[in-house]
């Protein structure tokens, strides 16, 4: 199966580079168009999950709604079980209080019944982690370095292909083009959607989280370290998360974005990237920080 | 639990009345400075954590301000930021929590409770409470000085370290750990000293009230988690500013092994921030309920397991941290252990409320909201404790949900139980009931309001300590925000019953609760008098 899928890649390459041969003097149509088309971000008051954008976070989603619902029951039996208890033993109600200090019977139900609830959680959920975990054959690999304050993309199958992704500031938020304050960013991850993606999440100076909540993907970026994870982006859209461990006074202006295209625009896209991005290499600079001046000042003097 | 003989007078109300005893009646400073005395240092010990209450709740007050409305301009600098919640994060827990629980009601009751005339070592009581003081001193320095102490209340490196968190605002934050660590550790081993040898003949430890067995286990957990923090925190100190590289990667050091030693020492504390309230509620739920504990036995050895267990399952907090597959798997299952325990003591309380004849005063009202509102954060606690699932919620805002409804509303509301049941046996004088209640339902209301919300928050995929978010999240902090408003002026209506108490003229009996109540805090008068059980009660 996994050579279809390279043949496939390999006829898609061809295709684009005979399109683009083909449009050699036209202007290229913009690569991510596909990914505008569908948005996933937070919505305001948002009850449950975003929008569940690969098979781990519909997993997730299911083990959520799961353990929830047994957990619901054992918070609505202890709720109905208070409520009678304060009724039917009220001081006005139950004058002459009983002395039973002890049952068996009943203490022995209530270590069962609570321990083989915890065996119907544990099952799946176990699953889940080594499915989680599971990382093997990815289709490529995008190491992700955070640091204060963006996050750095560098893919590791295309040779110099490595840029820098800073948050929009908050003045220059254009709502027209579909721009979200504190979530959109300067350069968007763009990834290939139906392929398996690996991550090798790692950090330039402190820690930070990379946490895609629509993907289910979160990991800490550790100095001196690297993890992984991986995502299967179903469909094309834009997926936003956010860095989720405390880094310093920019920690909630590196926000993360996604680009999911199909495979074709996502070629489309490296050929273009690779000209835009590894002559001009976009080093990290205090004129492109989201940060106000004084703070950036305040923060580098150090 | 025990009824008691007494071959002595209980009934003298004045320090110095009990003859060759007596000491002159100390002035403010041998009183309170240089205090030997449990009670007193009891008194020092709560007033402490109402100060410490009150910083910390400002704090949160300025948080919730701030988060009311996405681009808010009440705090503009991260910094100032990240100072604000790390300071809120410590002084929480290390000065309200912890010096309400165990410092003030445990010096308070847990000698009376035993028979005993005072705790194992009385100079030491007072060490250990100026200690905490002088870590407030540091951790509020930690708060001003600089760009202030902002590494987050787990501290991790490398942001802590010299080179992201310069100036001395972090060492003084870590210092401050050290004091309150010294004077947790001080205490932990006059507690367990005072309850292994001194309780008066005849009770034995299948005797001993509930709340002494809690601070029994907590001591232990002290005795035990404390140096393991303060080794962490030392070697952070040393890298600040001794150029050594433990957390320092490129010295060779690991920043994960500073989160091993911290939670190593951060879930125990959990614990101890809630094994002594599980120890109040017990004790308010028999009262009221005018019932014994039901399953003595299995309540107390049920506290000792979650102590046991509470000591090996620290890498839950690391689940998106450097740990594999496996490690994954076992901290998950035995996280989850701790649930069967835990639901013990909460079956045991409700089954002690049944057949009773329960009045619905003020500390009960406390005690049945902390059981319900608790098995709402144990609940959510199963939930993250499915590594799988934490992938997806660590470190949002459906934790900082989960863990206020087990302390905000936990050992929060355990506090307020126990304030309102003994406040009569230390000041002598009636709390007004209907002000009570009303501050109970103010209370419960505005703490719910605050932290319901945050479950979707956080499921919607808002991260913790971010002091601007994206606009899709206004709605539900806008709600959080005006809860947060509503438990502030609760909080109003507790400083006026405060005044009520400490203005009434009416006296309390010795039992004011009745029948309900069995311990020997209640054969004693109300106040109890400077020195109780100096002549040894025998306990049949």
């Amino acid at each position: 199966m996994k050579s279809g899928i390279r043949w496939a890649v390999g006829a898609a390459l061809l295709l684009v580079c005979g399109a683009h041969l083909a449009l050699a003097q036209a202007v290229p149509a913009d690569p991510l168009a596909a990914a505008d088309a569908h948005v996933v971000a937070p919505h305001n008051w948002e009850l449950w999950f975003p929008e569940s954008g690969s098979p781990m976070m519909a997993k997730i989603d299911w083990l959520m709604q799961y353990v929830l619902w047994i957990m619901f029951g054992v918070v609505a039996f202890v709720g109905v079980l208070m409520g009678y208890v304060m009724w039917r033993f009220s001081a006005g109600r139950n004058k002459v209080p009983s002395h039973v200090t002890h049952n068996t019977l009943i203490e022995v139900i209530w270590i069962v019944i609570p321990t083989l609830l915890l065996a119907v959680i544990i099952i799946p959920s176990l699953n889940l982690i080594f499915y989680e975990g599971d990382d093997s054959n990815p289709y490529m690999t995008v190491t992700v370095t955070g640091h204060q304050w963006y996050w750095e993309y560098s893919y590791n199958a295309v040779p110099g292909l490595d840029y820098t992704s800073y948050m929009i500031p908050d003045d220059q938020i254009d709502v027209a083009k579909g721009q979200i304050r504190r979530l959109s960013v300067d350069h968007p991850l763009v990834l290939p959607v139906g392929e398996k993606i690996k991550f090798d999440i790692t950090s330039g100076d402190v820690l930070h989280g990379f946490y895609l909540p629509s993907l289910g993907v979160q990991k800490y970026a550790i100095p001196g370290t690297i993890q992984t994870s991986w995502t299967l982006i179903t469909k094309p859209g834009t997926y936003y998360g956010q860095c989720n461990q405390i880094c310093g006074l920019g920690h909630d202006a590196m926000p993360i974005e996604i680009k999911a295209v199909p495979m074709a625009d996502y070629l489309a896209w490296v050929k273009q990237a690779q000209a835009d991005y590894t002559d001009n290499a976009v080093p990290p600079s205090p004129a492109s920080s989201p940060l106000p001046a004084n703070e950036l000042a305040d923060a580098t003097t150090h | 639990m025990s009824s008691t003989t007494h071959d002595h007078d209980l009934s003298h109300g004045a320090p110095d009345a009990h003859g060759d005893h007596a000491h002159a009646k100390p002035g403010f400073v041998r009183r309170w400075l240089m205090s030997t005395n449990h009670k007193d240092i009891g008194t020092l010990y709560i007033t402490m954590s109402i100060i410490g209450a009150c910083v910390g709740g400002m704090l949160s007050m300025i948080m919730r301000q701030q988060l009311m409305y996405p681009h808010n301009t009440i705090i503009t600098n991260g910094n100032e930021w990240n100072a604000i919640i790390t300071a809120h994060g410590l002084i929480m827990i290390f000065w309200f929590v912890m010096p309400a629980l165990i410092g003030g009601f445990g010096n308070w009751f847990v000698p009376m409770m035993i028979g005993a005339p005072d705790m194992a070592f009385p100079r030491l009581n007072n060490m250990s409470f100026w200690f905490l003081v002088m870590g407030f001193i540091f951790v509020m320095l930690g708060l001003t000085l600089g760009q202030g102490a902002g590494a987050g209340w787990t501290l991790y490196p490398p942001l802590d370290n010299a080179q992201y968190s310069p100036g001395v605002a972090t060492d003084f934050s870590l210092f401050s750990l050290h004091l309150a660590g010294i004077s947790s550790l001080l205490g932990a081993i006059n507690f367990i000293a005072t309850i292994l040898n001194m309780r008066a003949p005849g009770m034995t430890m299948h005797k001993m009230p509930l709340f002494c067995w809690a601070i029994l286990v907590t001591a232990f957990l002290l005795l035990l988690a404390i140096p393991v923090l303060a080794g962490a925190v030392t070697m952070l100190i040393m890298d600040r500013n001794f150029g050594t590289s433990f957390f320092e990667p490129a010295g060779g050091g690991d920043p994960v092994l500073f989160q091993h030693l911290f939670w190593f020492f951060g879930h125990p504390e959990v614990y101890i921030m809630i094994l002594p309230a599980f120890g109040i509620i017990s004790h308010v739920v028999s009262t009221f309920s005018k019932k014994p504990i039901f399953g003595y036995l299995g309540m107390a050895y049920a506290m000792v397991i979650i102590g046991f267990v509470g000591f090996v399952v620290w890498a839950h907090h690391m689940f998106v941290s450097a740990i594999s597959d496996d490690s994954r798997v076992y901290f998950e299952v035995a996280t989850l252990v701790i649930a069967v325990p835990t639901g013990i003591k909460v079956f045991s309380w409700i089954a002690t409320m049944w057949g009773g004849s329960i009045e619905f005063k003020t500390p009960m009202l406390w005690a049945i909201g902390f059981i319900f509102l608790f098995v709402i954060g144990g609940a959510t606690g199963v939930v993250l404790a499915n590594a799988g699932l934490d992938q997806e919620l660590h470190n949002d805002y459906f934790l900082i949900a989960h863990f206020h409804y087990v302390l905000s509303m936990g050992a929060a509301f355990a506090i307020f139980a126990g304030f309102y049941y003994w406040i009569g046996k230390m000041s002598g004088h009636p709390y007004p009931e209907f002000w009570g209640k009303v501050h109970f339902w103010t209370f419960f209301i505005g703490v719910n309001l605050t932290f319901f919300p945050q479950h979707f928050l956080g499921l919607a995929g808002m991260p913790r300590r971010y002091p601007d978010y994206a606009d899709a999240f206004a709605g539900w902090n806008f709600v959080s925000s005006v809860g947060s408003i509503i438990s502030g002026v609760s909080t109003m209506i507790f400083f006026y019953i405060l005044y009520r108490i400490f203005t009434s003229k009416e006296q309390l009996a010795d039992n004011y609760w009745g029948e309900g109540a069995t311990t020997l805090e209640w054969a004693v008068p109300s106040p109890a008098p400077h020195h109780t059980f100096e002549d040894v009660p025998v306990i049949r």
